[in-house]
This record gives C-alpha cells, structure tokens and sequence, in this order.
C-alpha cells in the first residue's frame, strides 16, 4: 500500500516536472533577475551596473502618464469589449441555428490567422487620412481625425481583443439549460425580465473569465498604442519598449516592469475578490 | 398541516376543496389542435377536454406526442393548427409568461444561482406590483411547510437529494396557485422506493389542493395508481382516454390492452358475432369465444381480431382437467416454462398446446391451498368467456 503511494507520487512528481521546470525557469528566475536588476544603476553605456539603490523606485513618478494611461484605457477597453462581445456572443450561442453556428464561429477566429503587427497595420490605413476621414469628406464632413487619437487606440484594442472576449461568453451562454429559461417564464417572468435573472448571472463565469484574460493582456499591451495612438498615447508597455530599447536604461525599466507587475497583483486579487463573491454556482469558477 | 393546505388551497383564487362540486367545466380543452415540426406530426388533430380538479394523464411511449400535449398547455408550444384553450379562454399566441398555469419540469430546472427559498418565491416576484418582501418570506415558508422541507430555505438546489429537488419544484410551482398544475416525468429521476411515496404524496396533495394537475408519463403504473382520468397516445393520437379501471376493464385496442398492465393475446378471426358472444378461431382453427371490449368498434365477421385474456383471470389446474373440473370455460394443456415468486402472486409461464406462451398470475391464498406448480411440469389452463376481451388489431 505504501509502496503504491510512493509510486503514484513519483509519477506525480514527473508529470509535473516540466511544468514546475519551466514555471522556474521562464517565469520566476527572469523576475528575480528583473528585480535585482531594478535596485542597481545604469551603466554610462546603457545596461546594467550593480548596485543597491532605490533611485529608480524614486524616479517611477515621471512616467506616471504611462501608468495611468494604461490603467484607463485597460479596464475600459475591457468594458467596451464586454459590451460589445456580450450580444455578438448571445446571438451566437442562442438565436443562431446550428447550421450557421460553426461558420460564424469561425469568421470570429479567421482574425487570428494573420498577426496582430499587421492586422493592427491595416487600420492605420483605415483610420488615415485616406481611409475613413476621406470617406466623411466624400459625404461632407471636413476635417476629421481619427488616427493618432486615444478613439484610434480604443477601436484598435475592442477589434484585436473581443474575440479573446466572445469565446469565453459563448460557452457560458451555449451551455446554459435552456429549460431554465422556460421555467423562468412559466413562472410568470417575461424574456426581458428573464434574461436578467437567469441568462445574466449564469453567463457571469464566462464575462469573468474573459474580462480577466483581455484585462491582463492589455496591462501589458504596447503594440496597438504604438501604431494607432501616434507616440501620443503612451501604455507602460511601450515605457518598457523604450527604457529596455532605446535608451537602454535597464535598472530604470526593470522598477516600471516590476511596478507594473505590482499593480497588476493588486488590480487583479481586487477583481478576483468581488467576481468570486459574486458568482455562486456549483459550476461557476473563474477561468 | 391540513389545515395549512385549505388554507393554501382555498385563498385568494377561489378554488374549492370540494373537487367534485367544482368537476363538470372543462379546465383544459383541445380543439383539433395539430402540432407540426417539418414533416413530423408530433400531435394530430386532438380533441380534448380536462375537467376541473382532475388528475390527469398523458399516457405513451417516448414520441407519442404526450410531452407536446403539455408544453402545448404551458405555451412552450403553439399549436400549427386548432386550438388550446384554459378555462373557457382561447391560448392561442398567449406567452408562457402569461398563461394561469404552472409545470413541475423533468430533471425540475431549478435555478442553480439561487437558494431553495428565492427559487420557490420567484413566481411572486415575477408579479406587478411585485409582493412585499415580507409577503413574499411568508408564503415561501409556508409553500416549504406543504412540502415538509421547513427550514430548507437557505439551501442551494443541488445540495439536495433529488426527492428534495422535486418537492422544491412542486412548491416553486404551487406558490403561483395555478389552476392548472402540469408535470412533465416527475418521477422519472427518482428511485422505485422514493418514486412509489411520491405518487402517493402527489395524489394526496392534488386532493388537497384541488386543482387539476395534468401529469406525462411514460410509466403505465404511475398514470394507473395517480390518475382520475388517463388519455393514452400514439403516434401524436389520442388512442383511448378514460379512468385506470375503464381502461383496464374495457381497452378499445389490443394497443391499450397490452399498454395498461398484462396481457394475453390470441390472434384470428371473426366466425360468429351473436350480441355480446363472439366466436374467433385462431390460426391453428381453434375456436374461442370472448366478448366485445366496451371502448371498442363493433365487429365484423371475418375481421382480424385478438382475443386478451388478463393473467390474472387464467386459472391454473392439474394436467387433462376438463374446463367443468376447473370452473372454467376454455381448458388448455401445457407445460410449465418459468415461475416468479412476486409475493402478492406468482406469475407462471406457460407454453400451452396451440397457443404458445401464455402467462398466469396466480394469487398467494390460490396457492397455498392448491400447492404451486413446478417449472416443467404439466398442468392446465383455463378461464371463462367473458373475462376473454375481442379486440381489433390496430
């Protein structure tokens, strides 16, 4: 009996073994590194030279227009694909017959056969000048600008982030007992009334889900801001681009990489914390 | 708890106690309503009425059209022609939202976000002007007392066993006071023993309360020991409707026959009709005589027929008695193939010369004066004619 204990715990242990393998390798020894890294100074020539000083935690504060850019435009562009995915997703998951369902399912995954880089590339054309703004002006209406505003950077997270948002408020939608619904309005409830009380709080797990995946994404997004919101719209992703890149500043980026990933913890144990009070179903779990 | 029930019952809606004051108005009428899906007819051309206070049955096999039958009440259903109507008012594109009646659902669809007591009070929260909330606590405690889960309340729905789940339903259901009640399989999900003391809970709170409840099922046993009136279907056609015992007693078909309890069938045709005597002889050119079922066509000669004998009307005697030595009309040999202690009875199989397998359910004081039969044995079988039902073959 022992003997088998002993043996299903080592094959336990080598199962998990390249997953703890690889969890501290890739994720906890670069963190450390950055760490270390974010206490010490930088060298004339850029990079990195030991020491132990908390003059890069002191100099954060001039990059506050990143932090609060992307802690602005993180949870509302996390609302607005909710807003937008949660109907696209209902529509999918109910009101479409099952001939049509996979098609459509698909064309929400089609995006994801071409990289973000490039997708994100088109709608600078498509925000231009010679896009939509030449479009208007066909129609009479002058002098609008749409690229390089934080409306440009918004369109670009809602279009390259809602269907991180719809699968997951799909399947919380499609696996929904339907009799439900029809005791819901066999006991006097009317569609509307009955989508409130029973299809919202059971789809609950899958909006959770799918605000925390677009939400941490986009903590540390940089490429839509880059293209899209012109240099003007700064997240601290591209603070990090330019202190590691550019300026070659590594103490100095290592403390915005680790303070991001300070407030990331914080914003997301907040989140965890009212999601998991609220939701109580048997099934309900986040992610 | 009685008086609670009353109390439950007669408020506010009016309904009486006394059911059989209140029988006589339909409750529930079909008029040839047909429901199509496609090319499938699931209900075709029914005409029906359900009587005020009455327990009844939709009795069929899976497909039959039973569970259409009902969704059609609650409006899960619009009938693609005819009409249901409840209480003397047309149905018709009226939403299930709207409609005076309530459903028991199969697998009970209780809400799993909710606690036992906000699935039971959300009817009355569906209501404009929505109830106090005191209100409200008031008759949901007294909905769980009815159904004897007093303090039940807080409890999430799959905490509970499924017994429990289906008292849930039936008090979320009830607190509406409906004047119709229907259930779909409620009894399906749970054991035979719990099954057996909800049929009797069911019959008990229908009296109690008053009101008609229209229960499906597939489970013959269960539409016999519950229901004042039983409609038995198949292929979306109403085959036979009347109470347990007409439809025992007096089967129109060899179909509701073999579908309400056991029976015995000999297949031939018709050689004499003289009033209620009728004369059949079977393949093998053996004559029988039987009597016509009441719910059944007049009968022809010549008319492919079956004659049912019940098995309990067999009875059984020692090898080459004649029908005088047993009291009997018909005396057949045969041969013993199986027996079955079932307490109450015995249930013997009996392959008998020229009628192949022939069962004989045998009552326990039978058996203990005459002795039991042993499994490949000789004995004799025999019944009078009038317990031998002619039926069509349909």
């Amino acid at each position: 009996m022992a003997n088998e204990n002993n043996r299903s715990g080592l094959l336990t242990g080598a199962l998990l073994a390249p997953a703890t393998a690889w969890f501290l390798i890739m994720l906890i020894m670069p963190l450390i590194v950055v760490a270390i890294f974010s206490f010490g100074e930088r060298s004339p020539v850029g990079g990195y030279v030991a020491s132990f000083t908390f003059d890069q935690y002191a100099n954060l504060p001039s990059r506050f227009a990143a932090f609060r850019n992307t802690l602005t435009f993180a949870p509302f562009g996390t609302l607005a694909s909710l807003l937008i995915a949660y109907p696209l997703a209902y529509f999918l998951a109910v009101k479409v017959s099952a001939r049509w369902k996979l098609l459509l399912l698909v064309l929400v995954i089609v995006p994801f056969w071409t990289s973000l880089l490039i997708r994100t590339y088109a709608w600078i054309f498509i925000l231009g000048g010679k896009g939509i703004p030449a479009m208007l002006a066909f129609i009479g209406i002058d002098d609008v600008r749409l690229i390089n505003t934080p409306f440009a950077v918004m369109v670009g997270i809602i279009y390259g982030y809602l269907p991180l948002m719809v699968f997951p408020i799909y399947v919380s939608l499609d696996k929904l007992d339907k009799r439900l619904l029809e005791a819901s309005s066999d006991l006097g409830g009317t569609p509307f009334r009955s989508f409130l009380q029973i299809t919202l709080p059971l789809s609950m797990p899958g909006m959770a889900t799918g605000c925390m995946l677009v939400f941490i994404l986009l903590m540390g997004e940089f490429l839509i801001p880059a293209f899209l919101g012109g240099g003007k719209i700064f997240f601290v992703g591209n603070a990090l681009v330019d202190l590691f890149l550019q300026s070659r500043n590594w103490p100095f980026g290592s403390a915005v990489a680790i303070m991001l990933v300070i407030v990331m913890l914080i914003t997301v144990t907040l989140y965890m914390r009212l999601t998991v009070g609220k939701s109580t179903g048997r099934d309900e779990s986040l992610m | 708890m009685a008086k609670l029930l009353q109390q439950f019952a007669g408020m506010e809606n009016g309904v009486t106690m006394n059911t059989s004051a209140a029988q006589g108005s339909p409750d529930i009428q079909f008029d040839q309503a047909s429901k199509r899906y496609g090319d499938v007819l699931a209900v075709d051309n029914m005409s029906l009425s359900i009587e005020r206070g009455e327990f009844f049955s939709f009795l069929g096999p899976s497909g039959c059209g039973k569970t259409t039958s009902l969704r059609m009440i609650a409006g899960f259903e619009q009938p693609s022609e005819g009409d249901v109507s409840i209480g003397g008012v047309s149905m018709l594109g009226v939403p299930p939202h709207q409609r005076p009646v309530n459903m028991v659902f199969q697998h009970y669809a209780l809400f799993p976000h909710m606690s036992v007591a906000e699935n039971i009070g959300y009817g009355l929260r569906q209501r404009a002007p929505r109830p106090a909330a005191s209100d409200i606590d008031r008759q949901v405690d007294e909905a769980l007392e009815m159904v004897q889960m007093t303090g039940y309340g807080p409890r999430r729905a799959w905490e509970l066993s499924g017994g429990q789940q289906q008292r849930v339903a039936l008090a979320r259901a009830l607190i509406n006071r409906p004047t119709v009640l229907l259930l779909d399989e409620p009894l399906a999900a749970l054991d035979r023993k719990l099954r057996r003391d909800m049929q009797i809970e069911l019959q008990t709170l229908q009296r109690d309360v008053g009101i008609t409840f229209v229960l499906v099922t597939h489970d013959q046993e269960e539409a016999l020991s519950m229901s004042d009136r039983i409609c038995i279907m198949r292929d979306g056609q109403v085959v036979q409707s009347g109470s347990p015992r007409e439809l025992y007693d007096q089967p129109a078909s060899v179909y509701v026959a073999d579908f309400v309890g056991k029976s015995n069938f000999i297949s031939g045709k018709v050689n004499t009709v003289n009033g209620d005597a009728i004369t059949v002889v079977n393949q093998h050119g053996h004559p029988f005589a039987g009597v016509p079922s009441g719910g059944a066509a007049a009968l022809t000669v010549g008319s492919d027929v079956s004659v049912a004998v019940r098995p309990e009307v067999i009875v059984l005697g020692a090898h080459n008695s004649s029908a005088a030595d047993m009291d009997t009309d018909v005396a057949v040999n045969g041969r013993i193939k199986n027996r079955i202690f079932l307490g109450e009875h015995t249930e013997y199989l009996v392959d008998a010369d020229g009628l192949g397998d022939v069962l004989v359910l045998s009552p326990k004081h039978v058996e203990s004066t005459r002795g039991t039969f042993e499994p490949g044995g000789t004995v004799a079988i025999g019944w009078k004619n009038d317990t031998a039902l002619v039926l069509e073959d349909k």
